[in-house]
Protein backbone atom coordinates (compact mmCIF):
# COMPACT_ATOMS: atom_id res chain seq x y z
CA UNK A 1 0.00 0.00 0.00
CA UNK A 2 1.28 3.42 -0.92
CA UNK A 3 1.58 5.62 2.14
CA UNK A 4 1.61 9.39 2.64
CA UNK A 5 -0.73 9.78 -0.34
CA UNK A 6 -2.19 12.94 1.15
CA UNK A 7 1.25 14.48 1.62
CA UNK A 8 2.25 13.57 -1.94
CA UNK A 9 -0.90 15.26 -3.24
CA UNK A 10 -0.09 18.41 -1.32
CA UNK A 11 3.45 18.45 -2.71
CA UNK A 12 2.03 18.15 -6.19
CA UNK A 13 -0.34 21.06 -5.52
CA UNK A 14 2.65 23.10 -4.41
CA UNK A 15 4.33 22.29 -7.72
CA UNK A 16 1.31 23.63 -9.57
CA UNK A 17 1.54 26.89 -7.64
CA UNK A 18 5.25 27.30 -8.42
CA UNK A 19 4.59 26.69 -12.12
CA UNK A 20 1.70 29.13 -12.10
CA UNK A 21 3.87 31.78 -10.48
CA UNK A 22 6.63 31.13 -13.01
CA UNK A 23 4.20 31.50 -15.91
CA UNK A 24 2.88 34.79 -14.51
CA UNK A 25 6.43 36.13 -14.23
CA UNK A 26 7.16 35.03 -17.78
CA UNK A 27 4.06 36.86 -19.00
CA UNK A 28 5.04 39.94 -17.01
CA UNK A 29 8.45 39.94 -18.68
CA UNK A 30 6.86 39.54 -22.12
CA UNK A 31 4.45 42.39 -21.53
CA UNK A 32 7.12 44.62 -20.02
CA UNK A 33 9.32 44.09 -23.09
CA UNK A 34 6.40 44.69 -25.46
CA UNK A 35 5.56 47.88 -23.61
CA UNK A 36 9.18 48.96 -23.95
CA UNK A 37 9.47 48.14 -27.63
CA UNK A 38 6.22 49.93 -28.50
CA UNK A 39 6.48 52.57 -25.77
CA UNK A 40 3.01 51.39 -24.75
CA UNK A 41 2.19 53.11 -21.49
CA UNK A 42 -1.09 51.25 -20.99
CA UNK A 43 0.58 47.90 -21.24
CA UNK A 44 3.29 49.10 -18.84
CA UNK A 45 0.62 50.08 -16.32
CA UNK A 46 -0.95 46.67 -16.73
CA UNK A 47 2.36 44.99 -15.82
CA UNK A 48 2.59 47.17 -12.71
CA UNK A 49 -0.98 46.34 -11.66
CA UNK A 50 -0.68 42.61 -12.31
CA UNK A 51 2.39 42.25 -10.11
CA UNK A 52 -0.06 41.90 -7.23
CA UNK A 53 -1.00 38.42 -8.52
CA UNK A 54 2.63 37.34 -8.38
CA UNK A 55 3.02 38.76 -4.87
CA UNK A 56 -0.11 37.00 -3.67
CA UNK A 57 1.04 33.73 -5.13
CA UNK A 58 4.33 34.04 -3.27
CA UNK A 59 2.43 34.45 0.00
CA UNK A 60 0.25 31.43 -0.85
CA UNK A 61 3.31 29.30 -1.52
CA UNK A 62 4.96 30.42 1.70
CA UNK A 63 1.85 29.62 3.74
CA UNK A 64 1.51 26.30 1.99
CA UNK A 65 5.14 25.35 2.74
CA UNK A 66 4.96 26.49 6.36
CA UNK A 67 1.78 24.48 6.91
CA UNK A 68 3.31 21.37 5.34
CA UNK A 69 6.43 21.72 7.51
CA UNK A 70 4.32 22.12 10.65
CA UNK A 71 1.87 19.33 9.90
CA UNK A 72 3.93 16.74 8.06
CA UNK A 73 7.38 17.21 9.63
CA UNK A 74 9.12 16.50 6.33
CA UNK A 75 12.68 15.21 6.37
CA UNK A 76 15.41 14.44 3.85
CA UNK A 77 14.46 15.09 0.21
CA UNK A 78 10.90 16.16 1.14
CA UNK A 79 12.30 18.84 3.42
CA UNK A 80 14.87 19.98 0.87
CA UNK A 81 12.16 20.14 -1.79
CA UNK A 82 9.92 22.34 0.39
CA UNK A 83 12.75 24.70 1.34
CA UNK A 84 13.62 24.92 -2.35
CA UNK A 85 10.02 25.82 -3.18
CA UNK A 86 10.21 28.65 -0.63
CA UNK A 87 13.47 29.89 -2.10
CA UNK A 88 12.20 29.68 -5.67
CA UNK A 89 9.08 31.65 -4.82
CA UNK A 90 11.29 34.44 -3.45
CA UNK A 91 13.39 34.49 -6.62
CA UNK A 92 10.28 34.56 -8.83
CA UNK A 93 8.82 37.40 -6.82
CA UNK A 94 12.00 39.42 -7.39
CA UNK A 95 11.79 38.72 -11.11
CA UNK A 96 8.21 39.97 -11.05
CA UNK A 97 9.49 43.17 -9.45
CA UNK A 98 12.10 43.55 -12.18
CA UNK A 99 9.36 43.27 -14.83
CA UNK A 100 7.63 46.11 -12.99
CA UNK A 101 10.85 48.13 -13.02
CA UNK A 102 11.17 47.65 -16.77
CA UNK A 103 7.54 48.78 -17.17
CA UNK A 104 8.26 51.88 -15.09
CA UNK A 105 11.27 52.50 -17.33
CA UNK A 106 8.94 52.39 -20.32
CA UNK A 107 6.74 55.06 -18.74
CA UNK A 108 9.76 57.29 -18.04
CA UNK A 109 11.11 56.88 -21.56
CA UNK A 110 7.70 57.67 -23.02
CA UNK A 111 7.38 60.88 -21.01
CA UNK A 112 10.90 61.96 -22.04
CA UNK A 113 10.85 60.77 -25.57
CA UNK A 114 7.30 60.93 -26.87
CA UNK A 115 6.74 58.41 -29.60
CA UNK A 116 10.21 58.36 -31.11
CA UNK A 117 11.50 54.83 -31.13
CA UNK A 118 14.43 54.02 -28.87
CA UNK A 119 17.24 51.63 -29.72
CA UNK A 120 17.27 48.66 -27.35
CA UNK A 121 20.58 47.17 -28.56
CA UNK A 122 20.84 43.57 -27.32
CA UNK A 123 18.12 43.86 -24.73
CA UNK A 124 15.47 42.03 -26.72
CA UNK A 125 17.87 39.16 -27.14
CA UNK A 126 18.59 39.18 -23.40
CA UNK A 127 14.86 39.05 -22.66
CA UNK A 128 14.42 36.13 -25.06
CA UNK A 129 17.28 34.26 -23.44
CA UNK A 130 16.15 34.73 -19.84
CA UNK A 131 12.61 33.78 -20.83
CA UNK A 132 13.83 30.52 -22.29
CA UNK A 133 15.99 29.90 -19.18
CA UNK A 134 12.97 30.55 -16.98
CA UNK A 135 10.82 28.05 -18.85
CA UNK A 136 13.52 25.41 -18.66
CA UNK A 137 14.27 25.98 -14.98
CA UNK A 138 10.64 25.47 -13.99
CA UNK A 139 10.63 22.13 -15.79
CA UNK A 140 13.93 21.18 -14.15
CA UNK A 141 12.43 21.94 -10.75
CA UNK A 142 9.38 19.79 -11.29
CA UNK A 143 11.45 16.96 -12.75
CA UNK A 144 14.10 17.25 -9.99
CA UNK A 145 16.76 17.45 -12.69
CA UNK A 146 20.02 18.72 -11.18
CA UNK A 147 22.04 18.22 -14.37
CA UNK A 148 19.62 20.32 -16.38
CA UNK A 149 19.78 22.99 -13.65
CA UNK A 150 23.57 23.11 -14.00
CA UNK A 151 23.26 23.40 -17.79
CA UNK A 152 20.76 26.24 -17.52
CA UNK A 153 23.05 28.16 -15.15
CA UNK A 154 25.79 28.03 -17.78
CA UNK A 155 23.59 30.06 -20.11
CA UNK A 156 23.78 33.06 -17.81
CA UNK A 157 27.31 33.87 -19.03
CA UNK A 158 25.92 34.91 -22.43
CA UNK A 159 23.29 37.10 -20.77
CA UNK A 160 26.05 38.78 -18.76
CA UNK A 161 28.11 39.28 -21.91
CA UNK A 162 25.25 41.00 -23.74
CA UNK A 163 24.57 43.08 -20.62
CA UNK A 164 28.14 44.44 -20.74
CA UNK A 165 27.87 45.05 -24.47
CA UNK A 166 24.65 47.03 -24.00
CA UNK A 167 26.35 49.21 -21.39
CA UNK A 168 29.13 50.08 -23.83
CA UNK A 169 26.70 50.80 -26.66
CA UNK A 170 24.45 52.98 -24.54
CA UNK A 171 27.47 54.96 -23.38
CA UNK A 172 28.86 55.51 -26.84
CA UNK A 173 25.49 56.50 -28.33
CA UNK A 174 23.91 58.62 -25.64
CA UNK A 175 26.34 59.80 -23.05
CA UNK A 176 28.03 62.39 -25.27
CA UNK A 177 25.05 64.71 -25.32
CA UNK A 178 23.57 66.00 -22.09
CA UNK A 179 20.01 65.83 -23.50
CA UNK A 180 20.12 62.10 -23.75
CA UNK A 181 21.60 61.33 -20.34
CA UNK A 182 18.27 60.68 -18.65
CA UNK A 183 17.24 58.32 -21.42
CA UNK A 184 20.60 56.56 -21.21
CA UNK A 185 20.27 56.09 -17.46
CA UNK A 186 16.85 54.47 -17.87
CA UNK A 187 18.16 52.14 -20.55
CA UNK A 188 21.10 51.15 -18.36
CA UNK A 189 18.70 50.31 -15.53
CA UNK A 190 16.58 48.17 -17.85
CA UNK A 191 19.70 46.40 -19.03
CA UNK A 192 20.59 45.78 -15.41
CA UNK A 193 17.11 44.39 -14.57
CA UNK A 194 17.30 41.95 -17.47
CA UNK A 195 20.72 40.84 -16.28
CA UNK A 196 19.25 40.27 -12.80
CA UNK A 197 16.68 37.89 -14.29
CA UNK A 198 19.57 35.66 -15.28
CA UNK A 199 21.06 35.87 -11.77
CA UNK A 200 17.78 34.89 -10.12
CA UNK A 201 17.42 31.94 -12.48
CA UNK A 202 20.97 30.87 -11.59
CA UNK A 203 19.98 31.02 -7.92
CA UNK A 204 17.00 28.80 -8.66
CA UNK A 205 19.36 26.38 -10.43
CA UNK A 206 21.53 26.23 -7.29
CA UNK A 207 18.51 25.43 -5.15
CA UNK A 208 17.40 22.68 -7.52
CA UNK A 209 20.84 21.09 -7.19
CA UNK A 210 20.49 21.35 -3.40
CA UNK A 211 17.03 19.86 -3.47
CA UNK A 212 18.17 16.87 -5.50
CA UNK A 213 21.64 16.22 -4.06
CA UNK A 214 21.67 17.89 -0.65
CA UNK A 215 24.83 19.78 -1.67
CA UNK A 216 25.14 23.54 -1.80
CA UNK A 217 26.81 24.61 -5.06
CA UNK A 218 27.85 27.91 -6.53
CA UNK A 219 26.83 28.11 -10.19
CA UNK A 220 27.92 31.10 -12.21
CA UNK B 1 32.68 11.14 12.18
CA UNK B 2 34.48 12.12 15.39
CA UNK B 3 36.90 9.72 16.94
CA UNK B 4 35.99 9.67 20.59
CA UNK B 5 34.73 6.14 20.79
CA UNK B 6 33.52 4.70 24.03
CA UNK B 7 32.17 1.49 22.57
CA UNK B 8 32.95 -0.49 19.43
CA UNK B 9 30.63 -3.11 18.01
CA UNK B 10 32.59 -5.43 15.73
CA UNK B 11 30.88 -7.96 13.48
CA UNK B 12 28.14 -8.35 16.05
CA UNK B 13 25.72 -11.22 15.38
CA UNK B 14 22.97 -12.27 17.76
CA UNK B 15 21.08 -15.54 17.39
CA UNK B 16 17.90 -16.65 19.10
CA UNK B 17 18.28 -20.40 18.69
CA UNK B 18 18.87 -20.95 14.98
CA UNK B 19 17.42 -17.56 14.00
CA UNK B 20 19.96 -14.85 13.26
CA UNK B 21 18.25 -11.76 14.69
CA UNK B 22 21.18 -9.41 14.15
CA UNK B 23 23.72 -9.67 11.37
CA UNK B 24 27.26 -8.26 11.12
CA UNK B 25 26.82 -4.97 12.92
CA UNK B 26 29.85 -2.69 12.98
CA UNK B 27 29.36 0.54 14.85
CA UNK B 28 31.41 2.94 16.99
CA UNK B 29 29.54 4.81 19.70
CA UNK B 30 30.79 8.31 20.53
CA UNK B 31 31.39 9.30 24.14
CA UNK B 32 29.07 11.89 25.71
CA UNK B 33 26.82 11.86 22.69
CA UNK B 34 23.29 10.58 22.18
CA UNK B 35 23.05 7.84 19.60
CA UNK B 36 19.62 6.75 18.38
CA UNK B 37 18.82 3.35 16.88
CA UNK B 38 15.85 3.58 14.53
CA UNK B 39 14.20 1.13 12.19
CA UNK B 40 10.98 -0.81 11.62
CA UNK B 41 9.71 -3.36 14.12
CA UNK B 42 11.78 -6.51 14.21
CA UNK B 43 14.89 -4.86 12.73
CA UNK B 44 16.99 -5.89 15.71
CA UNK B 45 17.55 -2.48 17.27
CA UNK B 46 16.43 -3.55 20.75
CA UNK B 47 18.44 -6.75 20.43
CA UNK B 48 21.56 -4.75 19.66
CA UNK B 49 20.83 -2.41 22.57
CA UNK B 50 20.38 -5.31 24.98
CA UNK B 51 23.57 -6.95 23.79
CA UNK B 52 25.52 -3.88 24.93
CA UNK B 53 25.06 -4.66 28.62
CA UNK B 54 24.51 -8.37 28.11
CA UNK B 55 20.81 -8.25 28.95
CA UNK B 56 20.39 -10.85 26.22
CA UNK B 57 22.27 -13.30 28.43
CA UNK B 58 19.05 -13.53 30.40
CA UNK B 59 17.10 -14.76 27.35
CA UNK B 60 17.47 -18.49 26.98
CA UNK B 61 18.90 -19.73 23.68
CA UNK B 62 20.62 -16.45 22.86
CA UNK B 63 24.05 -16.66 21.30
CA UNK B 64 26.20 -13.60 20.66
CA UNK B 65 29.05 -13.74 18.16
CA UNK B 66 31.49 -10.94 17.45
CA UNK B 67 32.84 -8.34 19.84
CA UNK B 68 31.71 -5.36 21.82
CA UNK B 69 34.79 -3.51 22.98
CA UNK B 70 34.35 -1.36 26.08
CA UNK B 71 37.33 -0.13 28.12
CA UNK B 72 39.77 -2.09 25.97
CA UNK B 73 38.17 -5.49 26.35
CA UNK B 74 35.42 -7.52 24.79
CA UNK B 75 32.47 -7.49 27.18
CA UNK B 76 31.70 -11.04 26.09
CA UNK B 77 35.05 -12.31 27.39
CA UNK B 78 34.60 -15.10 29.89
CA UNK B 79 36.24 -13.10 32.68
CA UNK B 80 33.83 -10.17 32.41
CA UNK B 81 31.20 -10.16 35.13
CA UNK B 82 27.86 -9.22 33.58
CA UNK B 83 26.48 -7.84 36.84
CA UNK B 84 29.32 -5.38 37.35
CA UNK B 85 29.23 -4.55 33.64
CA UNK B 86 25.60 -3.45 34.08
CA UNK B 87 26.72 -0.97 36.74
CA UNK B 88 28.85 0.73 34.11
CA UNK B 89 26.30 0.32 31.37
CA UNK B 90 22.89 0.95 32.88
CA UNK B 91 19.48 0.56 31.29
CA UNK B 92 16.14 2.34 31.31
CA UNK B 93 13.16 0.40 29.97
CA UNK B 94 10.06 1.24 27.99
CA UNK B 95 7.68 0.90 30.90
CA UNK B 96 8.72 2.69 34.07
CA UNK B 97 9.58 -0.03 36.58
CA UNK B 98 10.34 1.51 39.98
CA UNK B 99 10.61 -0.82 42.94
CA UNK B 100 7.40 -0.85 45.04
CA UNK B 101 9.27 1.01 47.75
CA UNK B 102 9.82 4.61 48.80
CA UNK B 103 11.23 7.12 46.34
CA UNK B 104 14.36 7.36 48.44
CA UNK B 105 14.80 3.57 48.66
CA UNK B 106 14.59 3.33 44.88
CA UNK B 107 17.74 5.43 44.66
CA UNK B 108 19.69 3.89 47.53
CA UNK B 109 18.86 0.25 46.79
CA UNK B 110 21.57 -0.24 44.18
CA UNK B 111 24.08 1.83 46.13
CA UNK B 112 23.56 -0.30 49.24
CA UNK B 113 24.06 -3.53 47.31
CA UNK B 114 27.23 -2.12 45.80
CA UNK B 115 28.60 -1.19 49.22
CA UNK B 116 28.33 2.56 48.74
CA UNK B 117 29.98 4.28 51.70
CA UNK B 118 29.02 7.90 51.09
CA UNK B 119 26.14 9.98 52.42
CA UNK B 120 22.89 8.34 51.27
CA UNK B 121 20.84 11.53 51.70
CA UNK B 122 23.26 13.37 49.46
CA UNK B 123 23.17 10.59 46.87
CA UNK B 124 19.35 10.72 46.80
CA UNK B 125 19.32 14.49 46.38
CA UNK B 126 22.04 14.55 43.71
CA UNK B 127 20.49 11.74 41.69
CA UNK B 128 17.00 13.21 41.83
CA UNK B 129 18.33 16.64 40.89
CA UNK B 130 20.24 15.17 37.95
CA UNK B 131 17.05 13.47 36.82
CA UNK B 132 15.09 16.75 37.11
CA UNK B 133 12.76 15.21 39.69
CA UNK B 134 13.98 16.68 42.97
CA UNK B 135 11.72 19.72 43.09
CA UNK B 136 8.64 17.56 42.53
CA UNK B 137 9.41 14.92 45.18
CA UNK B 138 11.70 16.51 47.79
CA UNK B 139 8.84 16.73 50.31
CA UNK B 140 7.71 13.14 49.90
CA UNK B 141 10.85 11.04 49.64
CA UNK B 142 9.31 8.38 51.90
CA UNK B 143 6.20 7.96 49.77
CA UNK B 144 5.78 4.87 47.67
CA UNK B 145 7.30 5.40 44.22
CA UNK B 146 4.29 3.78 42.57
CA UNK B 147 2.19 6.80 43.54
CA UNK B 148 4.17 9.01 41.15
CA UNK B 149 2.90 9.74 37.64
CA UNK B 150 4.25 7.69 34.73
CA UNK B 151 6.64 10.45 33.66
CA UNK B 152 7.87 10.93 37.23
CA UNK B 153 8.34 7.18 37.62
CA UNK B 154 10.44 7.10 34.47
CA UNK B 155 12.60 9.97 35.69
CA UNK B 156 12.95 8.10 39.00
CA UNK B 157 14.19 5.07 37.05
CA UNK B 158 16.71 7.35 35.33
CA UNK B 159 17.74 8.75 38.73
CA UNK B 160 18.16 5.18 40.00
CA UNK B 161 20.32 4.35 37.00
CA UNK B 162 22.60 7.38 37.31
CA UNK B 163 22.94 6.91 41.10
CA UNK B 164 25.44 4.10 40.44
CA UNK B 165 27.43 6.44 38.15
CA UNK B 166 27.45 4.44 34.91
CA UNK B 167 29.49 5.36 31.85
CA UNK B 168 26.72 4.54 29.40
CA UNK B 169 22.94 4.62 29.72
CA UNK B 170 20.90 2.44 27.39
CA UNK B 171 17.30 3.51 26.87
CA UNK B 172 14.78 1.24 25.22
CA UNK B 173 11.89 3.43 24.06
CA UNK B 174 12.00 5.34 27.36
CA UNK B 175 9.15 7.69 26.47
CA UNK B 176 6.81 5.55 24.43
CA UNK B 177 4.51 4.93 27.41
CA UNK B 178 4.39 8.62 28.35
CA UNK B 179 2.22 11.57 27.34
CA UNK B 180 3.76 14.27 25.08
CA UNK B 181 4.73 16.67 27.87
CA UNK B 182 6.32 13.93 29.98
CA UNK B 183 8.08 12.81 26.81
CA UNK B 184 9.57 16.25 26.22
CA UNK B 185 10.76 16.35 29.84
CA UNK B 186 12.57 13.04 29.34
CA UNK B 187 14.08 14.37 26.10
CA UNK B 188 15.31 17.55 27.81
CA UNK B 189 16.73 15.43 30.58
CA UNK B 190 18.58 13.23 28.11
CA UNK B 191 20.22 16.28 26.54
CA UNK B 192 21.39 17.47 29.96
CA UNK B 193 22.59 14.01 30.98
CA UNK B 194 24.63 13.59 27.80
CA UNK B 195 27.15 16.07 29.25
CA UNK B 196 28.09 13.44 31.83
CA UNK B 197 26.99 10.18 30.26
CA UNK B 198 26.92 8.48 26.89
CA UNK B 199 23.35 7.66 25.90
CA UNK B 200 22.10 5.11 23.43
CA UNK B 201 18.38 5.15 22.74
CA UNK B 202 16.09 2.90 20.77
CA UNK B 203 13.05 4.78 19.55
CA UNK B 204 10.14 4.28 17.18
CA UNK B 205 9.56 7.98 17.17
CA UNK B 206 11.63 9.44 14.36
CA UNK B 207 10.93 13.04 15.37
CA UNK B 208 12.31 12.13 18.77
CA UNK B 209 15.46 10.69 17.22
CA UNK B 210 15.90 13.81 15.08
CA UNK B 211 15.27 16.14 18.03
CA UNK B 212 17.58 14.65 20.60
CA UNK B 213 20.27 12.48 19.05
CA UNK B 214 23.71 13.46 17.75
CA UNK B 215 24.11 10.25 15.76
CA UNK B 216 21.55 7.97 14.21
CA UNK B 217 21.85 4.34 13.18
CA UNK B 218 19.19 2.99 10.83
CA UNK B 219 18.60 -0.76 10.90
CA UNK B 220 16.51 -2.92 8.60
CA UNK B 221 15.71 -6.57 8.14
CA UNK B 222 17.01 -8.52 5.14
CA UNK B 223 15.21 -11.27 3.23
CA UNK B 224 15.94 -13.70 6.11
CA UNK B 225 14.49 -11.23 8.63
CA UNK B 226 17.96 -10.61 10.08
CA UNK B 227 18.52 -7.06 11.30
CA UNK B 228 21.48 -5.24 9.82
CA UNK B 229 22.87 -1.73 9.80
CA UNK B 230 21.86 0.26 6.72
CA UNK B 231 23.27 3.66 7.52
CA UNK B 232 24.99 5.33 10.45
CA UNK B 233 25.89 8.99 10.50
CA UNK B 234 25.39 12.30 12.22
CA UNK B 235 21.68 12.82 12.83
CA UNK B 236 21.78 16.06 10.83
CA UNK B 237 23.06 14.09 7.83
CA UNK B 238 20.56 11.26 8.21
CA UNK B 239 17.54 13.56 8.41
CA UNK B 240 18.56 16.08 5.75
CA UNK B 241 20.60 14.11 3.27
CA UNK B 242 20.68 10.36 3.88
CA UNK B 243 22.91 8.41 1.54
CA UNK B 244 20.79 5.29 1.34
CA UNK B 245 17.44 5.08 -0.44
CA UNK B 246 16.04 2.72 2.22
CA UNK B 247 16.93 5.23 4.95
CA UNK B 248 15.29 8.03 2.95
CA UNK B 249 12.12 6.01 2.41
CA UNK B 250 11.88 4.97 6.05
CA UNK B 251 12.47 8.36 7.67
CA UNK B 252 10.17 10.14 5.23
CA UNK B 253 7.42 7.62 6.01
CA UNK B 254 7.34 5.94 2.60
CA UNK B 255 7.50 2.49 4.17
CA UNK B 256 7.74 0.83 7.57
Amino acid sequence: MEIRVNFNEKLSKLNDEIIKMGVLVEEALDKAMDSLINLDEDLANQVIAEDEFVNNLEINIEDHCILLIAREQPVASDLRYLVTALKISTQLERMGDHAVHIAKGTIRLKSNNGTDSIPLFGMQEMAGRVKSMLQRVLTAYVQCDAEEAKNIALLDAEVDRIHDEVIREVFSKFMSTSNDQQKATTLLFIDRFLERFGDHITNICEWIVYSVTGEHVELD
Amino acid sequence: MENNNILNLKDLNVYYGAFRAVKDINLNIQKNKITAFIGPSGCGKSTVLRSINRMNDLVEGTKTVGEIIFQDRNIYNRNVDAVSLRKQIGMVFQKPNPFPKSISDNITWGAKINGYKGDMGQLVEESLKSAALWDEVKDKLDENALRLSGGQQQRLCIARTIAVKPEIILMDEPASALDPIATLKIEDLMKTLSKDFTIIIVTHNMQQASRISDYTAFLMTDENRSGHLVEYNRTSKIFINPKNKQTEDYISGRFG
